[in-house]
């Protein structure tokens, strides 16, 4: 052995390291992609649209879907009859798979044809008959897939052939056909299988006329057949005939509601009612299937224009081009400054205009930004923690791009959700609630005191406008300007909403019995409880604020924080005392909104959606006047004297309207928020040779630190060698 | 041997039913099946009998451990504890509340976390042995010293930092490989090597100095002393003798980690968004399905008995002072 083995030994290794490391770069160098591409490099100059997810899809039926996360991929998939327009605002609903947008037609308890204006009151059934376009096909789906004697050739599989499949693309064959009129009634069928969870159906069970009861015997029909074979049945739901619902020929169906119910247009936007083909529901229903993992909840099977090819929610969802889609087109109309902002420059071209949508899952939001800056994923939100990085806010608040953003030519939209977070207060607790003056005054001195501009500009980066009433803007009933001013919990100010001041909450304190925040009988301080979500380092800060603004008025408030399941319980029992909650617009109509205070919908009476338990009679008579209107001016006089009455009593401390920040780079088009839609996919257009350049051009590899660094290891090997020498020597002598 | 082998194995059956006690009874002091049922079905429009459907669907419409309305064993066995556990003693997952089958996910989301940890733990192992090696040559000098500070320094760094310090340098700054990511196949590759450097990084601190302990433990003793009155050079000494006789507890530390290997690391997977088993059971505890948590909850006890026992027949490889009986 010589007598440096040791040293020779770290130096041959450190260079074996650095041979790995050049052979790596020399690997990655073959291709002209960027070394960083997350992606194969052959994808670099394709029209591909890149995005990602942060939380696996819980379902993929629509009949069950109902969460955004959700909707990003079966919004493109499956095709409703109606949709909303891309560009026009208002929201406005257009065809999508039927001829046209179906007009209600009236009846009375003795089935006479009414006037279309008739009085609601008058009103016992509507009917919407639906017309649907001919020619809408499926995407290829083994579901479909026939021998030569015409037999379908999965229906009737059996226990080995289904054993030893693990994806839907484990069956060759595939097939397809026009989708019917039959398909959207079988769905609906389906909203009211008990089995399949349907969120809605609770509430067309109230609509629909037999839906309840079809719901009912269909339980009943499945838990015979079940307890005759002794396994799960498949249910061919075209067997049953549900009253409110019926086949009209191949291409119209007919829908019967109890009473006027405007907004079910709006639901025949979503992806609830779009065709399920009775084919794709056997074909999954097969013993087996489902411990395959091969379901309906993760294979859908639609009519749009794209069709997901890969479902892995573990690592990347892609969605393809459906081949059978019947053809769109881009809009050639929309409101003003569209055709400025070059909205309209794809006008009447055909859609998609995408090739493919891969989505990667990626859980934390740091990566997500790195990437979205060194250009691999088109678009993309803004973090908190990036907000200060991407956007500068200026005197008047406005939000501009920083110079950074701006150098890489990405773009900023912003867009006030239709959305309202509010903290509400529990009516039936003796403190807080009731529709005494007490209460009143004591509700609305919090509501003063909670200040949401300051939540606003500290917890949400600026991102959101105060709320004057629970209708959001860009609904009907919002009323913009001073008109729309809350003016118990604010002046007007040059035309502007100013808080009023903390004085002037503490005066109506007095009022209201509690002086200083105690009780003027007792003498004992005012304890209030609160009922937090979530009491993680995130929380604090938030919950801090919280208690703060109750401190103002000597009001001393107990945080009670729990996850987001026992605080829904504590909802439900009606025991929580002051919390905070938020809807999401279903759809662009007030009722949305202004049912999350209506009596009967109470949360703790009847587990609906009124959280507060809000229960005023002018209130609730109000709505049942307003809620099947059309959009006119009456409709508004009515809408006005609902924010009027719910103002004034408080149930909620108004919170705010939270405010959408987008990024998107320069190859990104046709980026116009549209809060109602989810199918905007079609409508986006790329340019990938601007990508692929600006790709290579952020992103080129800088090797020369690794090789400093390997350097530097190995020179500092070099006094140990020496040190080890001298041992070896003295240790000889 | 095999006789050993057996009664470890019948010792764990006890250890595995108490897992799955404790394991039941914290998910359920958190959760009731109606938390279960409402994150299931989503925050919007659920309707009360929506609810109870759903318990009754999968099996969360009985009593927790004890069936008061039942008779003989039946008040034990009808009950949510027995119908959820005695599946798993056969190794029979089943399906995950939102009806996936557990079995094939984990077979599935195991390789990912392989293809990050066996890498991690073998070159990590290289590295520290060396860097260990290194550091024993040069006991009681100034490299010795500043060495230790230095793995002290290291240990005390969150693994975070390493994650996101590492995405920033590597990815962001030097565009060398991709911040996040997976692929199947070779293409993997790319996306592995940033996790296993800082996995083998953020080791470095703590393993080298924990094998710089055991191999100054073996260095102080009479048969080093003898080797070395012989004559025989510094190099033999580390690396014939002192090396060889340190490998029992290194082994052994290695082997009993070996199992849990599959169960995946749940920081390192999120923020590299790889498809393994850590991400797994966290997903599971977070949308509150308990089939799943059970299950990995169960895998884990499992293989880490099945690492114990490996390790005590590791002593009798690298030890033939080791008998088990």
């Amino acid at each position: 052995m010589s007598s440096m083995p040791l040293a020779s030994n770290t130096i041959k290794l450190f260079a074996q390291l650095g041979g790995v490391v050049t052979l790596v770069s020399l690997l990655a160098a073959c291709g002209d992609a960027p070394w960083n591409n997350p992606y194969p490099a052959e994808e670099s100059d394709k029209n591909i649209l890149y995005s990602s997810f942060s939380e696996r899809p819980k379902h993929l039926d629509p009949v069950r879907s109902y969460s955004s996360n959700e909707y990003l991929f079966i919004a493109q998939i499956y095709e409703p009859p109606l949709q909303y327009h891309f560009l026009k605002r208002p929201y406005e609903l257009i065809p999508l798979t039927a001829t046209e947008v179906p007009r209600a037609r009236y009846f009375d308890a003795a089935g006479a044809l009414l006037p279309s204006d008739v009085d609601s009151a008058r009103v016992a059934y509507s009917e919407y008959e639906i017309t649907i376009q001919p020619g809408i096909r499926y995407q290829p789906h083994p579901a479909f897939a026939r021998g030569a004697d015409g037999r379908h050739l999965y229906h009737e599989l059996a226990a080995e052939y289904i054993e030893s499949v693990n994806t839907l693309a484990d069956f060759p064959k595939t097939s397809t056909r026009e989708a019917t009129a039959e398909d959207y009634v079988y769905q609906i069928k389906r909203l009211a299988d008990a089995r399949l969870h349907s969120p809605l159906r609770g509430m067309l069970s109230g609509y629909i006329v037999g839906f309840a009861d079809y719901s009912k015997r269909l339980e009943g029909i499945y838990d015979a057949l079940k307890k005759q074979t002794g396994t799960a049945p498949f249910l061919d739901l075209r067997r049953y005939e549900m009253e409110g619902v019926e086949v009209l020929d191949r291409y119209r169906y007919r829908i019967r509601i109890k009473g006027k119910y405007p907004q079910l247009l709006y639901w025949l936007a979503m992806p609830f009612f779009a065709p399920m083909p009775w084919e794709a529901d056997l074909f999954y229903s097969q013993p087996g299937m489902k411990k395959r993992n091969i379901t309906l909840n993760w294979y859908p099977v639609g009519t749009g224009p794209f069709m997901l090819t890969e479902n892995n929610p573990n690592l990347r969802m892609t969605l393809a081009r459906n081949p059978n889609f019947h053809g769109e087109r881009y809009p050639v109309e929309g409101e003003m400054g569209d055709r400025a902002n070059g909205l309209l420059d794809d006008a009447g071209r055909p859609l998609p205009f995408i090739e493919k949508a891969v989505y990667s899952l990626e859980r934390e939001s740091i990566p997500y930004w790195n990437k979205f800056l060194q250009g691999f994923y088109d678009a993309s939100g803004i973090s908190s923690d990036s907000f200060d990085q991407a956007v500068q806010l200026g005197n008047q608040g406005e939000a501009t791009l920083t110079d950074e953003m701006e150098q890489q030519g990405i773009k900023l939209i912003t867009a006030v959700q239709t959305s309202s977070f509010y903290m509400g207060f529990n009516m039936r607790d003796p403190v807080i609630g009731g529709l005494d003056e007490r209460g009143r005054l004591l509700r609305r001195a919090i509501s003063i005191a909670v200040d949401y501009e300051e939540y606003i500009s500290i917890f949400n980066n600026g991102r959101g406008v105060p709320a004057q009433g629970p209708v959001p803007p860009g609904i009907f009933g919002f009323r913009e300007g001073e008109a729309g001013i809350n003016r118990y919990l604010y002046d007007v100010v040059n035309g502007k909403p100013k808080r009023k001041s903390i004085d002037e909450a503490r005066a109506l304190l007095v009022q209201a019995g509690y002086p200083g925040g105690q009780d003027k009988n007792t003498g004992e301080p005012l304890v209030l409880h609160y009922e937090a979500v979530g009491s993680g380092p995130d929380d604090k800060a938030r919950l801090n604020w919280i208690l703060k603004q109750f401190q103002k008025l000597g009001i001393q408030l107990v945080i009670r924080a729990t996850d987001y399941n026992r605080f829904q319980g504590k909802m439900l029992k009606g025991t929580g005392q002051i919390f905070s909650w938020g809807w999401n617009a279903d759809y662009p109509d007030p009722e949305n909104f202004l049912f999350l205070l209506y009596g009967p919908n109470s949360k703790a009476h009847n587990g609906g959606e009124n959280a507060a338990n809000y229960s005023n009679p002018e209130f609730d008579r109000l709505f049942d006047q307003m809620k099947n209107m059309d959009n006119s001016p009456e409709r508004q006089v009515i809408i006005d004297k609902m924010v009027e009455l719910v103002r004034k009593d408080a149930p909620w401390a108004f919170g705010f309207h939270p405010k959408g920040f987008t990024l998107h780079h320069a190859w990104y088009h046709n980026a116009k928020p549209n809060l109602m839609a989810n199918n905007t996919l079609k409508y986006k257009r790329l340019d990938p040779q601007l990508r692929k350049q600006k790709r290579a051009e952020w992103n080129p590899p800088v090797v020369w630190p690794v090789l400093v660094l390997l350097m530097l290891l190995a020179l500092s090997v070099i006094p140990a060698a020496i040190v080890h020498r001298q041992r070896e020597r003295s240790a000889a002598r | 041997m095999m006789a050993y082998i057996v009664r470890r194995a019948l010792y764990g059956i006890p250890i595995l039913i108490g897992v799955n006690v404790i394991t039941f009874m914290l998910f359920f002091v958190v959760n009731s099946p109606e938390d279960m049922a409402r994150m299931h079905l989503g925050m919007k429009r659920v309707a009360p009998e929506a609810i109870q459907k759903w318990k009754q669907e999968h099996g969360y419409d009985k009593p927790l451990l004890y069936n008061a309305a039942a008779s003989g064993t039946e008040s034990l066995t009808d009950t949510i504890f027995f119908e959820k556990s005695i599946k798993l003693f056969q190794f029979e997952f089943g399906s995950s509340d939102s009806g996936r089958d557990i079995g094939y996910d984990i077979s599935q989301r195991m390789w990912p976390s392989l293809a990050i940890a066996v890498p991690t733990l073998i070159v990590g192992l290289a590295i520290n042995i060396t860097f260990a090696l290194l550091i024993a040559f040069f006991r009681a000098t100034y490299i010795d010293y500043w060495s230790v500070v230095l793995c002290v320094v290291m240990m005390s760094i969150s693994a975070l930092f390493y994650i996101i310090g590492g995405q920033y340098v590597v990815s962001k700054l030097l565009h060398l490989v991709p911040v996040s990511g997976y692929d199947t196949g070779l293409g993997a590759v790319k996306f592995l090597i940033l996790p296993v450097i800082i996995g083998v990084i953020g080791g470095i601190g703590s393993g080298t100095r924990w094998y710089r302990t055991l191999f100054l433990e073996e260095i102080n003793k009479d048969y080093v002393r003898t080797a070395r009155s012989k004559g025989l050079s510094e190099n033999r000494v580390l690396f014939q003798h002192v090396l060889k006789n340190a490998m029992i507890p290194i082994l052994t530390g290695v082997v009993v980690i070996l199992p849990l290997l599959f169960m995946g690391s749940l920081i390192t997977e999120n923020f590299f968004g790889i498809p393994g088993l850590g991400s797994y059971t966290i997903e599971a505890i977070n949308r509150q399905d308990f089939a799943i948590v059970r299950s990995m909850v169960f895998l884990g006890s499992v293989l880490y008995i099945l690492g114990l026992i490996l390790t005590d027949i590791s002593y009798t490889l690298v030890d033939p002072r080791v008998r088990l009986s």
